[in-house]
């Protein structure tokens, strides 16, 4: 059986404890959450890296690394990830669960205690990073911001998301962007540390073998010297109903590729995490091209052959669907046109029977197995924590259940077509 | 059926060999919801060249490929659609050396598995639906050209061997699958999709002896004799060309370095092997080795970074790989410190340390059903037992270890493979 208690440790600092004997390991988190901001994103995606790199008792890798392998080779990695319009910015561990290792090794303890050490305490010269620390992880960002274009697909999805919501946060990537990585400098990384540690919300997370009153305790001894201040106790986040005047905008890009990538990118119509649409539109979206029984997969690609895949995905706390392809240059219009004219279907409700059933088998399946992954249970958690909401996945699947036809047909009305973008190869 | 219990990793397996040769492992787990079903065949993008009724056969590159592309095909339908229909998330792949079928459900499992046991033995194959496939797979092919990882990946393959197929791209080129008809479809299937070159491992919430009768059911009763295969014969340990340079749009140096290292004999325990190497290629160059913090402090490397071994039917060989701004220097600094360890040997509290954190990880990565499946069915391959490690971390020693970078960490055994971004014209 699994339970989730969630704790209040401190004001602003929240504890969701999973408890579980089914897993070999026992999974560990901490998350500071801050509103995604042009001006803070690079500096704040810079702050765990950094703090990875060295803390008091363990000041360079080769220390903390001996520390984690003694734990039977846990892993304690930092971790930026973007929920919506809020970077989550952290550490995620795993550790051998205690059932699996000689008695009295306390693993538990000692693993949370570097959880904290690492969040809490870094080594510091003159009152900052170590300036040594800063530069590495520095060059690594800028690297990893420009990695962003060695995998087409992702690419693709990426510049959609970038020119669709230029104008809302959202379009700042989780990285933030090169200049900003480069132009931060050692004092602001500093105070942006420090304030992230006194305003920020603290997602702690724990799932394991471990009772869940044990783990508040060692949670509550391990980050109580966390600096008190005012913490936001939400981050918001803004969903556009609507497209513009002008849409759909059309992008273009060149790259020396010999397959190209087409991204569409559609406002839902408020239709989010938040809304009661939210089961009708992970319906829809499994309908649609969410699936290997989708639309768009059945069309595109099997019927029509037009390319290796083309699927559709949703930005749930955004209200917003994407669709990615990957087609031969010449296609790109017959392809554009028939993930088109697939929705036209959906909204015309050409649906059938089996369709809709099979893509909401795989849409509960998928909720309703979320409770066998430590990382799909963690991922699941944290953005819950994020939306400020506490239905269990399983809650969500008996919503699905209930959706009809008529509310998968409305979602595919409301959606509205904003941007299209293709990723071309180079005239040669 | 037979109970293997490994007490120390809290597994339990339920295994039996049927009578067509086929080998099924369980492992019942009944507090998940979900259940995994893995069916796979010992054959893949290197068994090209085989013989059958006396005659060599040469397949073009890609075709373990491009049949299981064409397996989910039925005569009444797509095997895909059936299984997501019924609720399972359903998908395969295609390696070196197995091609593997598997679903995972919540609901229907004893259903969806007679989906997957029946059309991966059912060979349905039409010309137009081959036709079909050529769009969508050379689609697939120009993905994986634009894949700098998977370029380099096989651009350091091709330096390390001269004749060995492991050195050709499993998803072949779009010339070579043009080549590709029913008919070979059909003979490739005939030759290796039999029982007894296959296993079929399942974890999850399942009755082990449902497993077992629904595949005596489906499956054909009687199995055939193994086929033989040509891999090239045995090759020097040379690698054949030290460093290959490619040009692809990325935004930095993208790296994989082989080192080849003699194949197994016959009877020597692969598991033992695998363990052994692995935890050779930990102390040198891992993600907690002393040369890994310094080489990350200096910025050669990464977070994306990357090794491991690999071995197969005559081939084997240690990698590294990732993202460095000189993999040039990279090279230099890891074969020094080879060398180096080779000479002074491996630090005692070293090797304790890293034994207690492989041990570990290996034990925590039983989480996930699918590893566990597909290392059970490759150990099978292998004719080895995925869940000994545990015993085999016990005996290992640190000379071992030393032995091991003596022989394999050296400049003849090794090649490079460099993606560099493309200059601007």
């Amino acid at each position: 059986m699994l339970s989730v208690t969630q704790y209040e440790l401190f004001p602003g600092v929240r504890l969701t404890a999973v408890h579980t004997k089914k897993f070999k390991s026992t999974v560990l988190g901490a998350q500071l959450l801050a509103p995604l901001d042009r001006r803070s994103a690079s500096r704040n995606a810079l702050v765990p890296p950094v703090l990875r790199r060295g803390t008091l008792r363990h000041p360079d890798l080769e220390s903390l690394t001996r520390a984690l392998d003694e734990l039977y080779g846990g892993a304690l990695d930092s971790a930026v990830r973007k929920k919506g319009e809020v970077q989550c910015l952290g550490f995620h561990g795993s550790f051998l669960d205690e059932a699996y290792a000689p008695k009295g090794s306390g693993i538990l303890e000692q693993a949370t205690e570097l959880l904290s050490e690492l969040l809490l305490r870094p080594v510091t010269e003159k009152g900052g990073f170590l300036p040594e620390y800063v530069e590495g992880e520095r060059k690594n960002l800028i690297e990893q911001i420009r990695a962003r274009k060695n995998d087409k697909r992702r690419y693709a999805d990426f510049r959609l998301i970038q020119e669709m919501c230029a104008q809302e946060p959202y379009g700042v990537a989780r990285l933030g962007d090169e200049g900003e990585a480069r132009a931060v400098t050692a004092q602001e990384l500093w105070s942006g540390y420090e304030q992230l540690l006194r305003t920020s919300p603290l997602e702690l997370y724990c799932c394991g073998s471990a009772e869940p009153e044990r783990m508040a305790e060692l949670f509550s001894r391990a980050f109580a010297a966390l600096p008190r201040g005012e913490r936001l106790t939400e981050c918001e986040g803004s969903v556009r109903l609507h497209v513009g005047d002008q849409a759909p905008r059309v992008v273009e890009e060149e790259l020396d590729v010999t397959q190209g990538k087409l991204s569409l990118g559609f406002r839902t119509g408020g239709a989010c995490i938040w809304e009661e649409s939210y089961p009708a539109l992970l319906l829809f979206n499994a309908v649609y091209g969410g699936s290997t029984t989708s639309k768009l997969f059945l069309n595109v690609r099997e019927r029509m052959s037009l390319c290796y895949y083309a699927s559709s995905a949703i930005e749930k706390f955004k209200g917003i669907l994407r669709v990615s392809s990957g087609v031969a240059f010449e296609h790109y219009g017959q392809a554009r046109d028939e993930i088109l004219s697939q929705l036209e279907q959906c909204r015309a409700g050409n649906i059938s029977r089996e369709e809709l059933e099979g893509a909401r088998r795989q849409v509960v399946g998928e909720l309703m197995t979320t409770s066998d992954s430590q990382s799909a249970l963690e991922n699941y958690w944290l953005g819950q924590a994020v939306a400020g909401l506490s239905e269990t996945p399983e809650e969500l699947a008996r919503r699905v259940e209930q959706v009809t036809l008529e509310q998968v047909v409305e979602t595919a009305a409301s959606l509205e077509l904003d941007t299209i973008y293709f990723l071309k190869g180079k005239e040669r | 059926m037979d109970v293997k219990r490994y007490p120390r990793v809290g597994e339990t397996i339920f295994h039996e060999r049927l009578e067509n040769g086929l080998a099924v492992y369980v492992a019942a787990k009944e507090e998940f919801n979900r259940s995994y079903a893995f069916f796979a065949t010992h054959y893949g993008g290197m068994d090209m060249r085989f013989r059958t009724d006396g005659e060599w056969q040469d397949t073009p590159a890609g075709v373990a490929h491009f049949l299981e592309h064409k397996m989910f095909d039925m005569p009444h339908g797509n095997a895909l659609q059936t299984l997501s229909a019924n609720g399972a998330s359903p998908n395969a792949f295609t390696g070196i050396d197995v091609t593997g079928y598997y679903f995972s459900t919540r609901e229907h499992f004893e259903e969806n598995l007679r989906t997957l046991l029946s059309f991966v033995s059912t060979p349905y194959f039409t010309k137009e639906s081959v036709d079909k496939e050529q769009g969508i797979i050379g689609q697939e092919i120009r993905m994986v050209e634009d894949d700098p990882e998977n370029q380099v990946f096989f651009a350091m393959l091709a330096g390390l061997y001269q004749n060995h197929p492991i050195r050709t791209n499993i998803i072949g080129t779009v010339q070579s699958i043009s080549q590709i008809t029913a008919d070979t479809l059909y003979a490739c299937h005939r030759a290796f999709y039999d029982p007894a070159n296959m296993a079929l491992c399942v974890a999850g919430n399942v009755d082990p002896k449902r497993v077992l009768s629904l595949a005596r059911e489906i499956l054909p009763p009687k199995g055939g004799e193994p086929v033989e295969r040509d891999y090239g014969g045995e090759e020097a340990l040379e690698a054949v060309c030290r460093r290959t340079q490619l040009e692809m749009e990325v935004s930095t140096p993208i790296f994989q370095l082989g080192w080849k290292v003699r194949p197994a004999r016959a009877g020597e325990d692969r598991m033992s092997r695998r363990v052994l190497f692995e935890l050779a290629l930990e102390v040198l160059l891992g993600t907690s080795s002393p040369l890994y913090a310094e080489l990350y402090s200096q910025g050669l490397v990464n977070q994306n970074y990357s090794y491991g071994y690999e071995e197969h039917d005559g081939c084997a060989f240690l990698t590294v790989g990732g993202e460095s701004p000189d993999p040039d220097a990279l090279m230099e600094r890891i074969m020094a410190r080879g060398e180096r360890i080779a000479a002074e040997g491996v630090d005692e509290a070293l090797f304790h340390r890293l034994k207690k954190a492989s041990y570990g990880a290996w034990v925590r990565s039983l989480n996930s059903f699918e590893h566990l499946c597909i290392g059970m069915a490759q150990a099978h391959f292998a004719k080895t037992d995925f869940l000994t490690f545990p015993q085999i971390y016990d005996k290992l020693e640190k000379q071992q270890i030393e032995a091991v970078l003596r022989e394999y960490i050296t400049p003849e055994r090794a090649a490079l493979a460099v993606v560099m971004p493309k200059e601007e014209l």
